[in-house]
């Protein structure tokens, strides 16, 4: 069987080399076509019975992973909420021009006054102000008092004087501006929420300009600073703990493992409670610091940049120590020994022989507690207070309490983004190759 | 063999019978005292009277997930507590039921019920108001210095009253405080804060306090900050405050100048199976006397029969002894400028 196989690999190789070579593969061919073909057959099984293995995993992936998260970034471009709500307002706006600062014609506002009309009808109409009112704050409570009020007016009459009522209404339906920003909303893809996650927006013209309100690049950025002080906190932590867990006596590195690994055993809000009974006012520490007359006003700690730190590290400590340790332990000593009996120093020795063998666990462990810390969720909401909150926090901003999905899913997928070009970066300069995790 | 069929035929029918007999449905609120409270005077009555069964589940407020069952057309939700604010969104997008309003029950002092319910509770096509609540700021007893604060602007008075302040994360109600602070009379606020000079007035204001500010982001952790010394001063539902003072006497004080008030409604998620069955649970749950059991955690009534009920020395407590104090929150407004002042406000935090 394994012959044939062979013979089978032989015959792939060949066979793709021949177009190079035609004469040489005709003279190696000793098997007859029967053969071939049973070897082919063989070559299938094995391939099916390998795919069939993975599919769980492939349906899995698709549908728990690449299908939510693909249609969440599809949201943060593709939005027909608007075309969908008022299409012949749209159409008649199409050769409206916006930057002649007249209002469209009344022909364009009858048709918007029966499309609203059939939207109050629907009880849509609050879709509708919401997404006006997005661009252009102030508009929701304008759109829904003009759509209660056209209920109880006659159809024929608004189709001949709907904008005469519209204006009687509310004279803001004389605002070029609302009529602008309607005409924009309607376009189903738009780059809107990726400009506003980048604090950027279009003006009058359409041209890209900074935003009045700039959140969201600072936030990204002191999640990237946050992310970057937690790893190196953990990795000046994790280090020598691993060094020593990786040389003791069995014994007592399984004690200590213990210890490690019990975080990982207690839930994640335990933990964060945790430190919010020992960060507080009067709480464990501040307490101690009093009564050793060390302070004398308590210390505010709960609640800022510190506390969202100081808990992060924590919970993120095993996922730096333990592809560290796995890697140390794989470390043979003698390497070390040799480097001091050839007349190394103890730490020149350390640092250029052993450190050197421990950056794959630290490039591990780093990238681990990085990609996870940038994206952290529970703890800044629960510990961080004003200046601990980080980019995750308005995402779920956006999509709890603003309604903005879409926002919410360009801010994202900027954030994915993000995180795969640091990776690249990573693959680049230290190279992926390098990590192991055990 | 007869009696074997007869025997099957009454097993078959019970069977059948028995869904339509009693029924389940899942009710949703804010749990806490307030869910406990709901629990003791409106879920369980109803499902002693009727037999039915309630599922009883919390949630944190915002319309995100019903927003999200609907859209998916997977309904797990039945009958929602939603605050006023909410309401006036998730209504208007489509996301509730209608609700027949002229099919409540009389008050039992025989009111109309369109006379007995305050206008407020019936404002909205798709709920009925269940109680009134209200957002006002405390101060604990112990720790306060410098006198007793009385107004608003006595919290942003850092002069006189030193020490740190807590208020919710968010710019609702804030920014009504930072105005009514800095002069602006109450019935004003609403159409100032719509201009952007308000906005800059509101910031500027709050800017003053900002560093002696403490922000949270639950009710929870206001009764908790005020007696662990985390703040002197904290804003707070009233509820909260009436529990730590009731139960566990506390030494606070509760502030009632410009607090700000609303209601919690009852309201049907669109495309509820159980919509009959939920219809019944609001009509009980808003008659005269369950509604008076909330008075259990300080908040008030929305029709006038069910002070009959209420202890008389717990009246000038709730909310509804102090609506000329109050301000009215609006929903209307913040449904205008929820998103752009809530980045405002998170812009303002960072900076």
């Amino acid at each position: 069987m394994s012959q044939i196989e062979l013979t089978a690999d032989q015959m792939v190789n060949t066979a793709g080399a021949g177009q190079v070579a035609p004469a040489q593969s005709s003279d190696q061919t000793i098997l007859t076509a029967a053969e071939a073909a049973q070897a082919r057959k063989n070559e299938r099984r094995r391939k099916t019975v390998a795919c069939l293995f993975v599919t769980p995993l492939l349906l899995f992936v698709l549908i728990a992973f690449i299908a939510p998260i693909g249609t969440m970034l599809y949201r943060s471009v593709y939005h027909p909420t608007v075309s969908q709500l008022i299409p012949d307002t749209l159409q008649s706006l199409s050769g409206w021009d916006d930057s002649t600062g007249i209002r469209p014609e009344d022909a364009v506002l009858n048709i918007f006054s029966l499309e609203l009309q059939r939207l109050a009808k629907e009880r849509k109409a609050g879709k509708l102000a919401e997404e006006i009112n997005r661009a252009r704050p102030g508009s929701s409570s304008l759109i829904k008092s003009t759509a209660r009020k056209l209920k109880k007016i006659d159809r024929n009459e608004l189709a001949t004087g709907g904008a005469d009522q519209l204006l009687a209404l509310k004279p803001q339906w004389q605002e070029v501006e609302l009529w602008r920003v309607i005409k924009r909303s309607g376009a189903p893809f738009t780059d809107k929420f990726y400009l506003t996650a980048l604090d950027l927006s279009r003006d009058k013209a359409g041209d890209i300009v900074p935003r009045d309100t700039r959140i969201y690049l600072q936030l990204y950025w002191k999640s990237l600073k946050i992310a970057l002080l937690i790893t190196v906190l953990t990795a000046i932590i994790g280090f020598p703990l691993s060094y020593y867990l990786a040389n003791a006596p069995a014994k007592t590195a399984n004690t200590l493992m213990v210890f490690v690994l019990l975080p990982f055993w207690t839930s994640l809000l335990v933990r964060t409670t945790s430190w919010i009974a020992l960060l507080q006012t009067n709480g464990v520490v501040n307490s101690f610091l009093q009564w050793t007359h060390i302070i004398t006003e308590p210390i505010e700690m709960l609640y800022t940049q510190f506390s969202t730190v100081i808990a992060m590290t924590h919970i993120l400590l095993p996922f730096m120590i333990l592809p560290l340790y796995s890697v140390m332990k794989g470390i043979d000593p003698s390497y070390f020994r040799a480097a001091l009996s050839l007349g190394a120093k103890p730490i020149p020795a350390f640092i250029r022989i052993y450190m050197p063998m421990t950056l794959p666990g630290i490039s591990a462990g780093a990238l681990l507690v990085f990609i996870i810390s940038i994206g952290y969720y529970i703890t800044p909401a629960l510990v961080g207070g004003t200046d601990g909150q980080m980019i995750s926090n308005i995402i779920a901003f956006h999509m709890q309490s603003s309604n903005n999905w879409e926002l919410a899913a360009a801010l994202g997928s900027l954030l994915l983004g993000l995180i795969m070009l640091l990776y690249w970066v990573y693959d680049r300069t230290v190279g992926v190759s390098n990590i192991k995790l055990g | 063999m007869k009696k074997l069929k007869k025997m099957g035929v009454a097993i078959a029918l019970s069977t059948l019978m028995a869904p339509a007999l009693a029924d389940q449905m899942t009710v949703v609120s804010f749990g806490g005292a307030y869910g406990a409270a709901q629990q003791k005077h409106m879920l369980d009555p109803f499902m002693k009277e009727t037999g039915h069964k309630i599922l009883f589940e919390n949630y944190s407020g915002g319309i995100a997930e019903i927003k999200a069952q609907v859209e998916s057309g997977n309904i797990l939700w039945d009958v929602v507590d939603v605050e006023v604010i909410d309401l006036e969104r998730a209504c208007s997008e489509g996301l509730l039921e209608v609700f027949p309003q002229d099919t409540l029950p009389a008050g039992d002092n025989g009111t109309a019920a369109k006379d007995d319910f305050g206008a407020e509770a019936l404002a909205n096509e798709c709920g009925v108001g269940n109680i009134i609540w209200t957002i006002l700021f405390s101060y604990n007893n112990e720790t306060i210095q410098g006198g007793k604060p009385s107004r608003v602007a006595d919290f942003f008075d850092t002069k006189t009253f030193p020490g740190k302040r807590a208020l919710r994360k968010r710019p609702q109600v804030n920014m009504e405080w930072a105005l009514i602070a800095d002069g602006v009379p109450v019935d004003q606020v609403y159409d100032k804060l719509a201009t952007e000079e308000g906005q800059k007035r509101a910031f500027a204001k709050l800017d003053t306090i900002k560093k002696d500010l403490v922000w949270f982001d639950s009710w929870s952790q206001a009764p908790q900050l005020l007696n662990d010394g985390g703040a002197v001063m904290v804003q707070s539902a009233n509820g909260r405050i009436f529990d730590a003072i009731q139960k566990d006497n506390k030494p606070f004080e509760m502030v009632w100048d410009a607090h700000v008030y609303d209601l919690d409604v009852w309201a049907i998620v669109k495309g509820s199976k159980k919509k009959a069955l939920a219809e019944e649970f609001i009509r009980f749950a808003t008659s005269s006397k369950p509604e008076a059991g909330m008075q259990d955690v300080a908040y008030g009534p929305t029709r006038q029969s069910s002070y009959a009920y209420v202890d008389k020395n717990v009246i000038p407590k709730l909310p509804s002894a102090h609506l000329d104090k109050g301000l009215k929150a609006s929903g209307e407004f913040w449904a205008d400028y929820g998103e752009s002042l809530g980045e405002k406000f998170n812009e303002w935090l960072l900076q």
